[in-house]
């Protein structure tokens, strides 16, 4: 149900920079989605489809981009791509890595008419 | 709808309503509610145009899904602050005892700390009616179909129950551990709940929502003689998501442990800055 309303704020902010542009509808989406972002993407590419019925986005196509993660070793400064937020450091070990990417959830462009 | 959750589908009617007064409710509807209330806000941005293709113009948005959500939510907060209202979110699958928990607590702080309540389910107001008899202001919100509160209705719901300075205000956050980790409600501090009979494994079957955790409550305890329960574990488990994660162990029913937590309400209300 999150992916729900996440597919209605998404809509929302089509509208939104649609209306600026003056533009009468939208015809493409991109959209990044983190590996860690809580939102599982099947239920999003569904969500979506609700979400843009009636809207200034009826028709559009949405590209759904996933954004794999990147992580930095709070203790020894490594970088590396981890599985799972709980994948300790592959160089010394540590938890609690920042994460560099991986928790996207954006609305990176659209395309209008 | 929800793979993560199964939560249903559709429904975005939100009802708000407080104990004794079930007549009178507010509706939340839809996502438009407050959209030109809210318009002043985006005069910041600017968006740039990219000349026509074939498909059309393409607008340059680069922006966060949930900033509307993340924008009220830290409206919220700095009325909380203002006000030094401490904020807690309590999250947890539903029965780790969150509501129990509250009325406990609220009974055995009265008189050291006011409290006000948002009791957020799907649907009844059976919560709020358990704290509306500890004799608190609560106000409930039924979120229909919706598996999380979300800042807009905490917005809504405050101004409704007015919290006063220096106060506690509990969120009883939707018996869920995926969704309302998403959702900043502008809360001062963000608790997760747990149970023992659950198992140990719960961080990492939901690390974000441990992760976006301040404190852990371990509840049951007074059930660990009859289950499967490595408690190091569980805080193991959960420090590899959150560092520097505080626990509190009780049992709501046996009262073992409550002290630890009233102290950390004292510890973390009042004086925010
Ligand atoms: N054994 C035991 N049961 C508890 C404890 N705390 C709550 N419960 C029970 O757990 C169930 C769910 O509690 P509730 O507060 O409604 O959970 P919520 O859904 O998180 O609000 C109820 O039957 C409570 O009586 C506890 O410390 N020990
Ligand atoms: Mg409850
Ligand atoms: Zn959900
Ligand atoms: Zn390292
Ligand atoms: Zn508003």
């Amino acid at each position: 149900m999150h992916e729900l309303s996440i597919a209605m704020s998404i809509v929302e902010l089509a509208e939104e920079y649609a209306g600026k542009e003056h533009a009468e509808k939208v015809t493409e989406l991109e959209i990044e989605v983190g590996d860690f972002s809580g939102v599982v993407i099947d239920a999003l590419e569904f969500a979506m489809e609700e979400a843009v019925k009636e809207s200034i986005c009826q028709g559009a196509v949405w590209k759904i981009i996933p954004v794999h993660p990147l992580a930095r070793c709070g203790s020894c400064g490594h970088t590396y791509h981890p599985d799972s937020l709980f994948q300790p450091c592959p160089a010394c070990g540590g938890y609690g890595a920042e994460i560099l990417q991986g928790e996207e959830l954006r609305l990176r462009s659209i395309l209008v008419e | 709808m929800c793979d993560t959750c199964g939560c249903g589908e559709g429904g975005e009617t939100i009802i708000l309503r407080k104990p004794g007064r079930e007549g009178a409710h507010i509706h939340l509807e839809g996502e438009h509610a407050h959209h030109h209330e809210h318009e002043h806000e985006h005069e910041h941005e600017h968006s740039h145009v990219h000349p026509q293709d074939h498909r059309g113009r393409e607008v340059v948005i680069e922006q966060n899904i949930l900033s509307k959500n993340d924008l009220l939510a830290e409206r919220n907060r700095g009325y909380f602050e203002a006000k030094k209202i401490a904020a807690f979110n309590l999250v947890s699958s539903p029965g780790s005892g969150k509501t129990s928990l509250l009325e406990r607590t609220i009974t055995a702080m009265k008189g050291k700390k006011d409290f006000f309540v948002i009791e957020g389910d799907q649907q009844t107001m059976h919560d709020a009616d358990r704290i509306h008899a500890t004799g608190v202001p609560v106000i409930q919100i039924n979120t229909g179909n919706g598996c999380h509160l979300d800042a807009r209705m905490i917005h809504e719901a405050v101004k409704e129950l007015d919290p006063g300075e220096d106060s506690v205000l509990m969120i009883e956050n939707v018996g869920n551990l995926v969704c309302p980790s998403l959702f900043d409600l502008g809360e001062s501090k963000r608790i997760v709940v747990m149970s023992v009979p659950e198992g140990d494994d719960k961080p990492i079957k939901y690390p974000t929502m441990f992760q976006s955790s301040d404190l852990c409550i371990i509840n049951k305890t007074d059930l660990l003689p009859y289950v499967d329960f490595d408690m190091e574990k569980v805080k193991n488990y959960a420090r590899q998501v959150k560092p520097e994660m505080e626990f509190i162990e009780l049992s709501v029913r046996t009262g073992e442990g409550m002290e630890p937590w009233y102290e950390w309400i004292e510890k973390n209300s009042g004086v925010l800055l």
